[in-house]
């Protein structure tokens, strides 16, 4: 099986560890995995702020064609190219591109997913012996539908304490653009998140999309929270307690 | 076309800049509090009730299949609804849009000679404007729902669809009975049980002296003729049985085709609305029945931009909202703005594409940017609404209606630097500026920098220690 890594734009430019966290972690599993350089982004940035690029569509479909897998660590972007690319490549009249587009959305795997649908384990030996809470993310719970298997991935982590984040299936208020067009209420709807977060008395917040973790990270580092945030890559990733790349 | 008052924008009210009202609303903590408070509750009914409903999901599938069907055979439909009701003595009106409306009631409450009229809460009439446009003619519209009239005594706009003085508290209501409700007893307390009997009192004196009635309906019955008004207090079975001429205005997406599609409504909408497994009234009436009820019965049918949507592919489900507000319950910017921040009669996710369909894109551009894409509307719809993907298309149409050159620019080139594997590594070389933006970056970014910290640039980007490891 030729897997493929589709990093994201956001973990290539801002946040490799997540990246590099994915990769140890397969390869620790045994799942060897290609970074075709080609790849750049998926186009959900753009889409969700009102421009449509058929290009990105095509530039993911085009680059990834040829692997029988592409795993991604983000369930927003995994859900934009499962669920936005025939979409977009439609509302630009270009039906051939929305065949080939939904073809190759059709094995692109959130990591949760890939791991537990594909590699079919949900203990990967991981050790991290912190108090963590897992804030399941919009996209990943409504778009894609991962359900519990992040937890299941997290429950089987040795030494973890995870507690349940409360109000949970709540939005952070990031939402893209959303948080510039919009400052005032998704810094009032971080304002609660933060709340809940700090509530649980985690050190870690964990969860399987960057953004989201750069939205609430970006709250919790100004009001000097003491919570720092960790991709779910970068805790399974880990074999001696700690989340070094 | 006249669109009414689907936006507002005039008469001090706010207009339909999203983003300045809902700067306003977040520093609100009063109204803060009694939204969150009130969706809260509303959002924990509904939840418990869909959970001990086993075939949920297959409801949700048949309210959709069926508002699909009308919709895609809505002129048989409108044309089965008008046959029926008058052949069983309704007068069928039609109006294309909000002045043709209005001028149609106006001129048939004139007709009956009277100067004053009862009201059912209705989102049509609100749509339209009636009250003032009644009031403009010389006629006084009551509004009967309790909350309605709340809002009719503070000279106050709707803020819920369903519970439109959600924003307002129990002891924010006694100050408006006692400050404009003339016959408010002197001891007035909040108390919910005195607040009750005292719009109670006041309202049964209304219905006993006033001989016609205006409703809206919530759903018309191809099948029969027939239309529905579902509700909580009894006030709206009041206005529909007491008076001598009844006149409904009713859109043209309220049909279903037969009375046994109720079955599947009338489970999905009060679990949806007001988290209750059926609504406390619900009242059908078919044209005029002799010596019992009202005696003159007009129906208004209105479309006021719902051709419009129905012309769009994408948007069009939008039409087969069945006004429950469930999507406004669980809306996290509603629930920190309340209804009034989207400036138009339909509030929430569901106004924030509705609004935008009816009056074009261009007259509100700002509306399908009112959200952050969570998906928790689309996930409680009654009718499988894909509120986001509607939002994600309003939102192309709204930058090709209405170019910004610098949002246009910098998109444009952000595409650029994705289009190629030596552009995109060049453009990663600038991440380490976001060192100086930290703090606090410039505007459009100063907006996240004023409450949140933007990361520390790594030392390297992924693909870096891709290729040299």
């Amino acid at each position: 099986m030729r897997v493929a890594l589709f990093s994201t734009c956001l973990v290539d430019a801002l946040f490799p560890d997540a990246g590099k966290a994915t990769v140890r972690l397969l390869e620790r599993l045994g799942q060897p995995v290609e970074f075709p350089l080609e790849q750049t982004c998926c186009g959900q940035m753009h889409a969700n702020s009102g421009y449509f690029e058929p290009g990105l569509v095509r530039r993911y479909a085009d680059v990834f064609a040829e692997y029988d897998a592409i795993v991604v660590p983000s369930g927003s972007c995994a859900g934009a190219i499962r669920h936005q690319h025939e979409f977009v490549a439609n509302a630009s009249g270009d039906k051939q591109l929305a065949r080939h587009a939904q073809a190759v959305a059709a094995k692109t795997y959130e990591l949760s997913e890939f791991l537990i649908d594909v590699l079919d384990t949900d203990d990967v030996g991981a050790y991290f012996p912190h108090r963590v809470t897992y804030h399941p993310t919009c996209h990943s719970m409504r778009i894609l539908g991962v359900g519990d298997r992040p937890l299941r991935l997290l429950n089987n982590v040795r030494g973890i304490d995870l507690v349940t984040l409360p109000r949970n299936t709540e939005c952070c208020g990031f939402g893209g653009t959303f948080s510039i067009k919009n400052p005032d209420v998704s810094a009032a709807m971080l304002a609660d998140k933060m709340e809940s977060v700090i509530e649980t008395g985690a050190e870690v917040l964990c969860a399987g999309d960057r953004s989201c973790l750069m939205h609430i990270g970006g709250g919790l580092d100004r009001i000097r929270a003491g919570v720092r945030t960790l991709h779910l890559a970068e805790i399974l990733a880990s074999t001696d307690g700690t989340a070094a790349a | 076309m006249s669109t009414g008052e689907v936006i507002w924008g005039k008469e001090g009210w706010p207009g339909p800049e999203f983003s300045e009202n809902a700067k306003r609303a977040v520093e609100d903590s009063q109204l803060r509090r009694n939204v969150r408070k009130a969706t809260g509750t509303i959002r924990e009914r509904r939840a418990g009730l869909v959970a001990e409903t086993p075939d949920w999901q297959e409801l949700r599938h048949a309210g959709a299949a069926i508002k699909d069907d009308v919709l895609h055979h809505l002129d048989d439909y409108l044309e089965q609804f008008e046959r029926n009701a008058t052949a069983r003595g309704a007068h069928v009106h039609w109006a294309r849009d909000a002045r043709e409306a209005t001028q149609i009631v106006t001129s048939l409450v004139q007709a009956t000679g009277h100067k004053e009229v009862i009201k059912v809460k209705s989102m049509a009439t609100q749509e339209i404007g009636l009250v003032k446009a009644l009031e403009s003619q010389g006629i006084v519209a009551h509004e009967t729902d309790l909350a309605e009239m709340i809002i009719q005594l503070s000279n106050d706009r709707p803020s819920h669809i369903v519970v439109p003085a959600l924003h307002r508290n129990r002891a924010e209501i006694r100050q408006i009975f006692r400050e404009h409700m003339p016959d408010a007893p002197k001891d007035l307390t909040d108390d919910p049980l005195a607040l009750a009997e005292a719009a109670r009192l006041h309202l049964r004196r209304l219905f006993l002296k006033t001989p016609v009635a205006v409703s809206g309906a919530n759903f018309a019955i191809a099948e029969t003729g027939g239309l529905l008004v579902a509700e909580s207090e009894g006030n709206g079975r009041m206005c529909l049985t007491l008076p001598e001429t009844l006149i409904t205005v009713v859109g043209i997406e309220k049909l279903i085709p037969t009375f046994r599609d109720l079955e599947v409504f009338l489970q999905l909408l009060p679990r949806s609305s007001t988290g209750e497994r059926m609504n406390p009234y619900n009242s059908v009436w078919t044209g005029v029945t002799e010596n019992d009820g009202p005696q003159q019965a007009h129906i208004v049918i209105l479309d006021n931009g719902r051709t419009n949507a129905l012309k769009d592919q994408i948007g069009r489900q939008a039409l087969r909202c069945i006004r429950c507000a469930a999507c406004l319950n669980v809306c996290p910017v509603y629930e920190r703005t309340g209804g009034h921040a989207y400036g138009a009669t339909y509030p929430g996710p569901i106004g924030a594409i509705l609004t935008p369909l009816l009056v074009g894109v261009e007259n509100a551009p700002q509306l399908p940017f009112a959200s952050s894409l969570c998906g928790a509307c689309y996930e409680v719809c009654p009718v499988e609404i894909d509120i986001p993907t509607v939002l994600v298309k309003l939102r192309h149409d709204a930058v090709k209606a209405e170019r910004h050159k610098a949002q246009d620019a910098t998109f444009a080139a952000a595409a650029s630097a994705m289009s190629g594997r030596r552009r995109w590594t060049a453009a990663l070389k600038l991440a380490p500026l976001l060192r100086f933006l930290k703090h606090g970056a410039p505007p459009p970014l100063s907006g996240w920098t004023r409450t949140r910290d933007l990361p520390d640039p790594p030392k390297q980007s992924f693909r870096e220690w891709w290729t040299k490891r």
